[in-house]
């Protein structure tokens, strides 16, 4: 198992966590996108806690690893997650979406620390990450850059742009580029597969020359194994299509596209406090009954 | 700036100006290895060829993907590299809009766009490759500095200076030979600041790129048949632009004229409009450049001829402009 016993109920809580405080900060902003925040969180809870080498302490060391989250309108998510590592004050989450603060829906990397692209507009982060991995070599360094995308995002013709050219580019210095594609099968209009389908997905990332691994995207073991084959490398550049559930962990959200964006009222806050808290009680248990 | 490299007069009339941004560039990648190229398959074209023979390490073919390009290069530029990427003026500002809008300017990195073939110098190549917008659609753009070089030496000036100076930079560079306006790379030449090229007092010929030289010999035509004296100033950099320079030309010549191989809406005749609105000072403009509509297909200089500038259709322009006396309809002392 890629996680012991400990870290596995260590990042459990940490996910928890990170989901419980991007239901709060929707709840002070007004609305959020709750859906693909939820269903990323896991992903980023292994980047940023496991796999990347990343000291917030030192976020500006040049050898740090990168972390692109291309589909920058989880703003609501990665803000508090830098709250949690330190790199955005807590008091700030609660500013989010207000005239003159900070962090609003697509954050801006040149407002905060850390966080090592401005995404938003979509299928931006691919190229930005393949810029990130190319510079690597080319400086003497070593670093790792992990790319997140959204599936929806995947329609745009610019993130194949950038699939071919990382294919291509793989053997030249040493390409060192991981791509996790958050497959939450839903975007605003609906599902992926009614408004723009993209099955067999893992086909066409396999014909753009990548090494594929689909895992359950919100089982963390299974996760971090699929990260430990990326990480340790080969012949092609890794793509791990990580199966999610958008809005995953409340009930009136989860598998639902509707919860792309959306407000709380205060029963419906109550509710998805309540249903996060139970749905991530009964991961950390299994992580404690199953983890070895 | 960079420094060192120097072409005569002489060798730039043998080089076509995007072969002197080549040089250029493989001259700095020798002294700065941070510098990077990027090109979209048109390495040869856009003459990187020199870079890519020198550094092919630092060079990067990325196929014909503009956008992509822009990505890499934001990307590469946030991991501390300075990065050149050059493609079609056209598409560089239409294709990869919003790369430079958000990747570039909006992180505010330091790569440095060459759009070449730029206005209607790839004329016979029709409107899918002139680049008559490009300016007027990057010019918005925050962060972003917009430089149209005259000639081929102050090509070399631009790109240098570029290379000194952190952020976006957009160069747009023509197609072929540009006639020479310089004799020497050593004229003072700085960003956001005019050249007067020569000085008048009847009337001022604001003019960029390719058109630079089609305003001095205007200038010339106009003094020897006409006994004008018209200023000429090459607006090299249209952001930021040398505001000074034009409020002087107000005051002193009460007449401008603005000329370019750009759509006369957006581009160099609008920022110079702009700042005589705001100066508060009446003044008579003429913007010359291609009109609201496509242009035909032809050799540059037919199209420049066309779409009257050049020598012949400035010189046309102005002595229509000096029949207008704004100073009997303007009561000039109730000016604010």
């Amino acid at each position: 198992m890629a996680l012991t016993k400990q870290e596995w109920v260590g990042l459990e809580k940490q996910a928890y966590a990170l989901r419980d405080l991007c239901l709060d900060t929707i709840n002070w902003a007004g609305s959020g996108h709750w859906g693909g925040s939820s269903s990323v969180a896991d992903i980023l809870t292994l980047l940023y806690y496991k796999y990347a080498k990343f000291d917030p302490k030192n976020y500006e060391d040049p050898n740090r690893d990168r972390v692109i989250v291309s589909k920058g309108h989880v703003g609501v998510i990665l803000a508090p997650l830098f709250a949690l590592l330190g790199l955005v004050k807590k008091e700030d989450l609660k500013t989010f979406n207000l005239t003159g603060s900070k962090l609003g829906i697509h954050l801006d990397s040149n407002k905060v620390h850390g966080l090592d692209a401005s995404t938003g507009s979509l299928g931006h982060g691919s190229s930005i990450a393949l810029g990130m991995a190319l510079a690597a070599p080319l400086q003497g360094r070593k670093y790792k850059t992990f790319l997140v995308l959204g599936d929806g995002e995947c329609d745009e013709g610019s993130v194949w742009e950038a699939a071919m050219a990382t294919s291509h580019f793989k053997n030249r210095g040493s390409l060192d580029l991981i791509t996790i594609v958050d497959r939450n099968h839903n975007m605003i209009d609906g599902n992926t597969e009614d408004v723009m389908a993209l099955e067999p997905f893992e086909d066409k990332w396999k014909a753009f020359g990548f090494e594929t691994i689909t895992v359950n995207g919100h089982d963390l073991p299974a996760l971090a194994e699929a990260l430990e084959k990326a990480v340790a490398g080969g012949p092609k550049p890794f793509c791990i299509i990580a199966d999610t559930i958008k809005g995953v962990g409340v009930s009136f959200s989860s598998g639902n596209y509707k919860w792309h964006y959306g407000a709380f009222d205060e029963a419906k806050y109550t509710t998805a406090k309540k249903d996060l808290k139970e749905y991530s009680e009964q991961r950390i248990a299994k992580a404690e009954k199953e983890g070895k | 700036m960079a420094g060192g490299i120097t072409f005569t007069a002489v060798e730039s009339t043998k080089l076509a100006t995007a072969e002197i941004f080549g040089k250029t560039i493989a001259e700095l990648g020798a002294k700065d290895k941070s510098i990077v190229c990027l090109s979209p398959d048109l390495a040869t074209s856009t003459k990187m060829i020199d870079f890519f023979t020198k550094y092919p390490e630092r060079f990067y073919n990325v196929g014909i993907a503009e956008q992509n390009m822009i990505g890499i290069a934001a990307g590469m530029a946030k991991s501390g590299l300075t990065v050149f990427a050059s493609c079609f003026s056209v598409f560089a500002s239409l294709r990869a809009l919003d790369q430079v809008h958000t990747d570039i300017c909006y992180q505010n990195v330091n790569v440095k766009l060459i759009g070449t073939h730029g206005g209607t110098s790839f004329g016979q190549a029709g409107s899918t490759h002139h680049a008559i917008e490009d300016i007027g659609v990057i010019r918005p753009l925050v962060n972003m500095t917009v430089i149209v070089p005259a000639d081929g030496l102050e090509t070399a000036n631009a790109v240098k200076a570029a290379a000194a100076t952190p952020g976006p930079f957009y160069i747009r560079i023509n197609r072929g030979f540009d006639n020479v306006v310089y004799s020497t790379s050593d004229y003072g030449f700085e960003v956001g600041k005019a050249v007067t090229m020569r000085d008048g007092t009847d009337i001022t010929i604001i003019a960029c790129g390719s058109c630079v030289y089609q305003a001095l010999q205007a200038a010339s035509i106009l003094d020897f048949d006409y006994k004008l004296k018209a200023r000429v100033i090459n607006m090299h950099t249209i952001k930021p632009i040398d505001r000074d320079a034009v409020l002087k030309a107000v005051a002193e010549t009460r007449k401008i004229i603005t000329v370019e191989d750009h759509t006369v809406i957006g581009g160099l005749g609008s920022a110079v409009a702009e700042v005589i609105v705001e100066g508060g000072k009446a003044c008579l403009l003429k913007k010359l450049g291609i009109p609201d509509k496509w242009s035909p297909i032809g050799l540059h200089e037919d199209l420049m001829a066309n779409h009257e500038i050049d020598a012949q259709g400035i010189v046309k322009n102005v002595l229509e402009i000096m029949k207008q006396d704004v100073e009997k309809d303007e009561n000039w002392g109730d000016e604010v």
